[in-house]
């Protein structure tokens, strides 16, 4: 019997005779996705579909549902159930053939191709696309750790219990009382995320607690994304709710006196802190050594392929790369990502030529109150000389102002790419 | 190159022959991976949602794709999102997304 590695190669020389077609090689061959977040959902739901189902693929994603972080700061300023946001991973199951596993991957070797998952068990793989999304480096701010755990002091930036437990938080808060969120120094998860929040707690307050206030503490110069759109809407609809300060970096927080600690600035005392750390590329990413860019905080890639710069036949994807010049770390993105590193997969297992031009995009709508949006946009198209992504020259923007209409596209954007990375 | 022995590649030849009628072809690939850039607000394949606000791609006739693309380029269509994503992408592509989007069932 002919084993499946000399088959691939086979079909790699099959190609090279003359064919572009391959139809063979991948029979059978194993795709593992660790991940299930905009990245790897897609990533497992796309090898399927472009494979014509030839590709046998697993998730490994511990949740039973997935959550979306887009929109999770509407459920934070009340206007949204948590529930609205959540979708079931057994539509990737029934309607594509993906096998998934509700385990966390403990452990990846990458010379051996197994992974280690947390009920002990061991799964191999052919290829391997990691979506590990990011760390809370919680340790970066002192005293975080211990608030985090005990739950009095937040992030809120995975979506999910901690939504609800900051909603809470809010609900419980009295009137006249002070929300502060911190930023840390970009990159970060979500770039328009940490104002589009600010502008969903003064939403709330305005409508139910008007003396209350929210204050921005930001290690930026500036607002990172949308910076004039985020400030008119402070300045129109929160004046004197909303305070933003600039080259605030949080290094210290005290559950107990509720204060924040600055690097240069002066304390801040708040009612609700809600402490946004360092990011870095998830756990599994660290611990298997494949962040082994800026300090070891992401993961590098190829970018025509994803596959990572140091480890053959694992595709890594997501918030958890180095990124390209502009390229956010949005579940956009990463869905985007995904589909490269889809197609690379199945054009490797074909004895296939990689796609030499891939093309991203990005969208991210913000919301400024319950109903009006305002969005970015960028098409990034791959440069093969320079090995990188660059933004399409004169493509993208930003809205000139909030509207309603793009309240009713940014619904229907985040219902059609749940739809595109689990129906 | 390397050469691999005459029978197995046989087989193989003889299993491509087969059974296998579907087979992933390179052009096709890379065609849905730049149309897969259009899937998160229209839709896998451009299928789009029930109820979605945000236009059908699938099954839209080849000039007409190709004519609002280019009314969105040029500005000629008034848009919010649309007359900057449509800037992203050449002419070519844009021939390319719309036999493709044409060809698919609405």
């Amino acid at each position: 019997m002919i084993n499946r590695r000399s088959f691939v190669q086979a079909g790699i020389s099959l190609a090279l005779l003359g064919g572009s077609v391959s139809a063979f090689a991948m029979r059978g061959a194993k795709v593992v996705v660790i991940g299930g977040g905009y990245g790897g959902a897609t990533a497992a739901k796309y090898i399927r579909w472009l494979s014509m189902n030839q590709l046998d693929v697993t998730l490994i994603e511990p949740n039973k549902e997935f959550i979306s972080c887009p929109l999770s700061n509407l459920v934070v300023g009340g206007s949204r159930k948590l529930s609205e946001i959540s979708r079931p991973y057994s539509t990737l199951e029934k309607n594509h053939g993906v096998r998934i596993i509700h385990e966390m991957a403990t452990q990846i070797d990458t010379t051996a191709r197994s992974i280690t998952l947390s009920n002990g068990s061991q799964i191999s793989y052919d290829k391997l696309v990691l979506s590990p999304g990011i760390d809370l480096n919680m340790a970066s701010i002192e005293g975080l750790p211990e608030a985090h755990t005990s739950g009095h002091i937040l992030q809120a930036w995975k979506a999910g219990a901690e939504t609800l437990a900051l909603r809470k938080q809010l609900e419980s808060m009295p009137d006249g009382g002070v929300y502060a969120i911190t930023i840390p120094e970009a990159p970060f998860r979500c770039p328009p995320g940490p104002y589009e929040r600010a502008c969903q707690v003064a939403w709330y307050f305005k409508n139910f607690k008007p003396k209350s206030k929210v204050l921005v503490l930001d290690a930026n110069q500036d607002v990172v994304s949308k910076p004039g759109l985020f400030k008119k809407a402070w300045e129109d609809h929160y004046k004197g709710i909303v305070e933003y300060r600039n080259q605030h970096k949080a290094i210290a927080v005290s559950a107990k006196e509720g204060l924040i600690k600055f690097d240069v600035q002066g304390d801040v005392k708040a009612d609700v802190i809600n402490a946004l750390p360092a990011m870095r590329a998830g756990k599994i990413a660290q611990q298997t050594g494949l962040a082994n860019l800026a300090n070891n905080r992401w993961c590098g890639v190829n970018y025509q392929s994803f596959e990572s710069s140091i480890a053959k036949d694992v595709f890594i994807i997501g918030d958890a790369i180095q990124v390209a010049q502009l390229m956010p770390k949005s579940g956009h993105m990463a869905n985007n990502h995904a589909k490269v590193a889809a197609a690379a997969v199945v054009a490797q297992l074909n004895g296939l030529e990689i796609n030499p031009s891939p093309v991203l995009t990005n969208t991210c709508y913000s919301f400024i109150d319950d109903k009006n949006v305002v969005h970015v946009a960028s098409v990034h198209e791959y440069i093969a000389n320079e090995r990188t992504y660059k933004v399409v020259q004169g493509s993208g923007g930003v809205s000139s102002a909030p509207t309603e209409l793009e309240g009713s596209y940014a619904n229907t954007w985040a219902r059609t790419i749940w739809s595109d990375m689990l129906e | 190159m390397k050469h691999y022995p005459l029978p197995k590649l046989a087989f193989v030849w003889a299993l491509m022959m087969a059974g296998e009628s579907h087979a992933v072809e390179q052009h096709v690939l890379y065609t849905q991976s730049l149309a897969a850039t259009c899937a998160n607000c229209h839709g896998t394949a451009g299928k789009g949602i029930p109820d979605g606000s945000i236009p059908k791609l699938a099954g839209l006739k080849n000039d007409y794709f190709v004519e609002q693309m280019q009314a969105f380029k040029s500005g000629t269509r008034p848009a919010t999102i649309m007359h900057q994503l449509a800037k992203g992408y050449s002419d070519e592509q844009i021939r390319l997304l719309a036999s493709y989007f044409a060809s698919q069932q609405p």
